[in-house]
């Protein structure tokens, strides 16, 4: 294997060194070829990601019909209407709700799997990370029809203990639940797989040690599991916030931001100001309020991923 | 022979009462589970159980939970059908492309900024990173107009056609496999591919015959959630596609199998559940690297 290398790199650098010296050292310097394999990335990065990035902010300068600059006109028109605080209060308090509860049920169903044997912890946690495999889309449409006002089995379900028919996306506060609840479902696997994998990278002599000191099993957890899952904890956190603070698809399906828009997060009103009624300009500068959050969370996981990658 | 005995009775006594604890902690663990399972798979399992019913029993008031008359007619229908069958296939064929695009890309990428520290590497692997994370709602409205724009400028129509798709997904999916494939070719032994340089092995071979080889559960993690992702998009398809045989397949079930206000909820679960079939099969037979995938983006780095 290593003798047919070595002949080869024989020949190629034979048929290079008719060619010339000069064009064979720039092309074989480390520098060039690294970036000529990284060339297709930055292009990528840079058309598709960097250039509609900034030129989102452009677009969120111009009137409706795009033909006039307005500068900040667009900003000073949505602080004035009703709706865009509704809908950043309904971020804000769908994203922190949502990731809390995510986590929390993350952290406990992690200790359980934790705790049982072995070889049935494959088991169950191939079970419990479906809702995470299902497509999103997919598995909010099993949501809609299991919230279904008429035929619904929730309220099937309710009507045996005598819960009255809850209209689950009919009422500002039940829609508000039911699109925190679909989002908790979808979530709460990742955070439990993390949590997982961190719990197991504990040691156990820790545990031991604590138990010989007389700690009961919520100084365990408080002074064992927190500190040593701290950054896991941090980095699964900040990621989610993230990507339930940009959710769109479990809203637009299950509510389409109604009833009377009290369910719309920043992605599904800039789609429907933005896409729906044509104003794109409008719905740029709505989804450009994600940023400063975005902006937040990204510095805090780089920080933290960074400091991970010291400790290793 | 004695003295050991009495050496073990001591402990056993002690033993008795702590596995009696771990026995209870062992049922509780599995009673909590049980019912977390039970939050976690009612939705599947429901898609499950409506999708074998007739329009009839559904639209009675029967038990939603069970099924009285189990019949196949939707999945016929809907596997019948030439319009699922298209969105079915638009979804394939962009998985498939951009599966590949990004692996073009992204290995290549990843073992550069891996193996060969040049000017400005560092900062390109954290911008990859920071890259990952612009979620798609940032950008749907600017490449929207984007596309507009060049449509205008060359005539080429871009709007409103599924293949364009494939050419839009990998920003989502190449940043988070390049970062994750920088972690696995960063923890290949650096004696690896500097004996192979020393056989004189060009940067082309070391990448093909040591750092793919080796990495290969990574590439496979890798694969599996571009995959994922460009199956599940839902966001980039509603807002750049709008004609029915354009449609790929989350989008197709949501906007045509529910027509006005009449919500037909047999074929709707058999879509959601077929739509749903791929990733889950997948993640059936390679749960481990699917799993690695997932727990390597925030733990590798």
């Amino acid at each position: 294997m290593a003798d047919v290398v070595v002949e080869q790199g024989r020949r190629v650098s034979s048929v290079r060194a008719r060619k010339g010296r000069s064009l064979r050292n720039t092309l074989g310097r480390k520098s060039t070829v690294a970036f000529f394999l990284t060339l297709p990335l930055i292009l990528l990065i840079a058309l598709l990601v960097l250039y509609p990035a900034f030129f989102s902010l452009y677009l969120a300068t111009l009137n409706k019909a795009m033909t006039k600059f307005v500068g900040l006109g667009n900003f000073t028109f949505l602080f004035k209407r009703e709706t865009f605080w509704m809908v950043v209060k309904q971020s804000c308090i769908f994203a922190v709700t949502a990731v809390v509860f995510k986590a929390l049920i993350g952290f406990i169903v992690a200790h359980f799997v934790h705790n049982i044997p072995g070889k049935k912890q494959r088991k169950w946690r191939g079970m419990l990370l479906v809702p995470w495999v299902i497509p999103p889309a997919m598995s909010t449409l099993a949501w809609l029809w299991l919230f279904d006002p008429s035929y619904s089995a929730f309220n099937y379900t309710l009507s045996f203990f005598g819960v009255g028919p809850i209209p689950w996306l009919g009422e500002t506060f039940w829609a508000r639940f039911s699109v925190i609840l679909v989002n908790v479902w979808y979530g709460a696997p990742f955070f439990l797989i993390m949590y997982l994998a961190a719990l197991k990278s504990v040691p156990d002599q820790l545990y031991e040690a604590a138990a010989i000191d007389g700690a009961n099993w919520w100084q365990k957890i408080w002074y064992v599991t927190l500190p040593m899952m701290r950054n896991i904890i941090a980095i699964t956190t900040l990621f989610s916030l993230i990507v339930t603070f940009a959710n769109f698809d479990i809203v637009r399906i299950l509510t389409s931001g109604g009833p009377l828009d009290t369910t719309h997060l920043f992605a599904t009103w800039a789609f429907q100001v933005g896409i729906q009624s044509s104003d794109i300009p409008l719905g740029a500068c709505v989804s450009l309020f994600m940023v400063p959050i975005l902006a937040v969370a990204a510095i805090f996981i780089l920080r933290d991923v960074n400091k991970r990658g010291n400790e290793a | 022979m004695s003295t050991l005995a009495i050496d073990k009775a001591g402990p056993t006594r002690k033993l008795g009462s702590m596995s009696r604890d771990r026995a209870w902690a062992l049922r509780w663990s599995y009673f909590f589970l049980v019912l977390f399972a039970i939050f976690f798979l009612t939705p599947p399992l429901y898609m499950v159980i409506t999708s074998l019913k007739s329009s009839a029993e559904i639209s009675a008031a029967t038990n939603p939970w069970w099924v009285f008359h189990p019949t196949l007619s939707n999945y016929v229908e809907l596997l019948s059908s030439n319009q699922f069958l298209r969105f079915f296939w638009n979804s394939s064929i962009i998985s498939i492309v951009v599966v590949i695009v990004t692996m073009l890309i992204s290995i290549p990428a990843a073992f550069a900024l891996a193996r060969m520290k040049f000017w400005g590497s560092a900062t390109l692997a954290t911008g990859v990173f920071l890259t990952y994370l612009i979620p798609d709602s940032l950008l749907f409205i600017p490449l929207f107009k984007m596309l507009a724009v060049i449509q205008d400028f060359t005539g080429i129509t871009l709007l409103n056609r599924w293949y364009v798709l494939a050419f839009i997904y990998p920003t989502l999916t190449v940043p988070f496999c390049t970062w994750i494939m920088i972690g696995y070719f960063a923890s290949i032994p650096k004696e690896l591919d500097e004996a192979a340089i020393i056989d004189g092995a060009s940067w082309l071979q070391t990448l093909f015959r040591i750092f793919i080889p080796v990495a290969l559960p990574g590439l496979i993690a890798a694969t599996i959630f571009a995959f994922t992702v460009s199956w599940a998009q839902f966001l980039y398809p509603l807002v750049f596609t709008t004609s029915i045989d354009q449609l790929v397949l989350p989008v197709g079930i949501t906007t045509t199998l529910i027509k006005g206000d009449v919500f037909n909820w047999g074929q709707i679960m058999t879509g959601a559940l077929l739509g749903a079939a791929p990733p889950l099969i997948i993640y059936a037979f390679l749960m481990d690297y699917y799993i690695a995938g997932l727990t390597a983006g925030a733990t590798k780095g």
